[in-house]
């Protein structure tokens, strides 16, 4: 409490305390969302450099945790907004050795390229819960919406990712 | 019901093309990047530029001199 209050009072070595105490975390958050970890490093950076502009506006009877959050949340978004394409997933941080080996090459290319077309705000939440498989509640709070909000778009990620892919015969391979 | 078998079978494609991300370790510090940009930008509440400033002024003198340009701003917004 009185750490959160010297730090909203603009000390910095309150800050570095923080930055120190939640810099793993923040970094676990982002980089689950943009798949980059130079990417994560600098965004973690860049989450840490706005919490430090709005010390401000910052509470000391808040939750620290969860405030970091959603700005990591919001620097993460607008990476992925004003990002092209998303980089490939590098070795060290892809997951799921004994992958389906069915669904490589030119099927999985095909999803992959109809996820990243997906609005970013669509994509964000779809990456969290049917990827990382993040609960709902986590989602919202993070981006500051409700567990329902979250859920809708889940599902109409899904629904737009179906029409992109239906006409591919993705569907159709997959039975 | 045909939608949301079809929903799921997305879903399972989607985890199975796009794995989830295994290693969320940071390897390293970030305070000595944090403290660089620190140095290189000082935070101030009222640090604002000003070619921001003068844009604001071009607008609001815009805006009170033709107020039918409004609707138009906020529909572009």
């Amino acid at each position: 409490m009185e750490l959160l209050a010297q730090f909203a009072a603009g000390d910095l070595e309150a800050f570095e305390v923080l930055f120190l105490q939640h810099q793993k975390e923040v970094y676990a958050w982002i980089v689950r969302i943009v798949r980059d970890s130079g990417i994560a490093e600098d965004l973690t950076v860049e989450t840490f450099w706005r919490i430090y502009k709005s010390r401000g506006r910052f509470r000391p009877d808040g939750n620290f945790r969860a405030w970091a959050r959603r700005i990591a949340t919001n620097a993460a978004l607008d990476h992925l907004r004003s990002a092209r394409h998303e980089a490939e997933l590098p070795d060290d941080l892809a997951g799921a050795p004994g992958e389906d080996p069915a669904v490589r090459g030119e099927r999985r290319k095909q999803i992959k390229d109809a996820f990243h077309q997906l609005p970013v705000k669509y994509r964000l939440v779809a990456t969290l819960a049917l990827i990382e498989e993040e609960p709902y509640e986590s989602i919202a709070q993070a981006v500051g919406i409700s567990a329902a909000l979250v859920k809708v778009r889940v599902f109409r990620a899904v629904r737009m990712l179906r029409k992109k892919l239906s006409p591919l015969g993705v569907e159709a391979i997959a039975k | 019901m045909i939608n949301e078998e079809n929903d799921r079978e997305i879903k399972e494609l989607l985890k199975q093309a796009i794995a989830p991300v295994k290693n969320t370790a940071l390897r390293r510090d970030l305070w000595p990047q944090m403290l660089r940009k620190l140095d290189e930008q000082p935070a101030s509440a009222g640090n604002v530029p000003w070619f921001d400033w003068a844009l604001a002024a071009i607008l609001s003198a815009v805006l009170l001199l033709f107020p039918g340009t409004i609707p138009a701003l906020l529909y572009h917004l």
